[in-house]
């Protein structure tokens, strides 16, 4: 089962990714975040979806619903305006999660 | 802790030591998949934040090859050079069993008519500055799926953990108790019923003895 991967972002953040065979999607006002990312997980084509952390923000209540299942993996990624922190902060959350407290990361 | 609601009979009794006896070793069990996972999956964390922050520097560095790009190129020229790609990269999906977590198990597949031609356009008018950006994405790219890949299986792991955990704290503080306490107060109530039985059939002895040898009036 072969599946695509996909960038959300901006249009400066997802600008070369498309060169290297991975479809680009521009959203450039984060308050379409949410239904962006519901027309593209639509017909469950993607397998990774890339989102920039501003966005990820934006699109929680979409993304979680897909936190139980295999695929899409969505993933955020710092923008081109810079890292905010919100993907190392994920990780320490399944920290928590699974060990009650974050023990790796402090 | 409270008992369940059952009939102190002997047949309630089996029955409830049969379910202990279950439960005790399904605790065992899971708690042994819980540590398991546990051992894993930490294991997989720690890759997963290394990589993590390798990605993220890789990244900036290339949001900052393409801001060098677009200094020397017009914007249009820019955007109309990536538009298209001549690779082409998908995903192969596989899942692998964890401890009975499925996780996905991602492969990269790339088509591209060349490996070392990966640039949708002609060198004449565009920069070498957008050279280095497209080599440097593409170059992320594997490292880039290999996060997806354990980021996925780091966060269902995690649920999975935490289920299991829960399971494991149930069965040890409140099952097992609850069955313990259980047979307890049915075997201390059929010992009540042996003991008052004992005693009226030794006061009935008594009276029949009584009757027949007329011990009262004897005395």
């Amino acid at each position: 089962m072969v599946k695509n991967i996909a960038v959300m972002g901006d249009r400066e953040s997802v600008k070369g990714f498309s060169a290297v065979g991975i479809d680009a999607i521009v959203c450039d006002e984060p308050t379409d975040a949410s239904a962006v990312f519901k027309k593209i997980t639509e017909k469950d084509k993607y397998a990774v979806i890339y989102i920039t952390e501003e966005l990820f923000e934006q699109a929680h209540k979409e993304i979680e619903r897909y936190s139980e299942s295999a695929v899409p993996a969505v993933i955020p990624i710092p923008g081109a305006r810079g890292n905010t922190g919100i993907g190392s902060a994920r990780l320490s959350s399944f920290v928590e999660q699974a060990v009650g407290s974050d023990i790796l990361f402090k | 802790m409270a008992i369940m609601n059952v009939n102190p009979t002997r047949m309630q009794m089996t029955k409830l030591k049969k379910q202990l006896l279950t439960a005790r070793r399904g605790h065992k069990m899971l708690k042994d998949k819980r540590d398991e996972l546990m051992r894993q999956f930490i294991e997989k964390v720690q890759e997963n934040k290394r990589l993590r922050d390798k990605v993220e520097r890789e990244l900036a560095r290339c949001s900052a090859h393409f801001i060098n790009a677009s200094a020397v190129m017009s914007k249009k020229a820019l955007d109309s050079s990536l538009m298209s790609s001549k690779q082409q990269t998908g995903i192969e999906v596989k899942s692998k069993n964890i401890m009975s977590v499925d996780v996905p198990v991602f492969n990269a597949v790339t088509e591209s008519p060349n490996e070392s031609d990966i640039f949708p356009y002609g060198f004449a008018f565009t920069s070498f500055e957008l050279d280095d950006a497209v080599m440097s994405i593409k170059e992320l790219l594997p490292d880039m799926i290999r996060l997806a890949e354990l980021e996925k299986c780091c966060e269902l792991m995690a649920a999975e953990i935490e289920r299991t955990r829960r399971r494991v704290n149930s069965l040890e503080h409140v099952m097992i108790p609850r069955y313990e306490e259980t047979i307890k107060y049915i075997s201390m109530k059929l010992e009540e019923n042996d003991r008052s039985s004992r005693t009226r059939l030794m006061k009935v002895k008594d009276m029949l003895l009584d009757k027949a040898h007329n011990y009262s009036e004897r005395y």
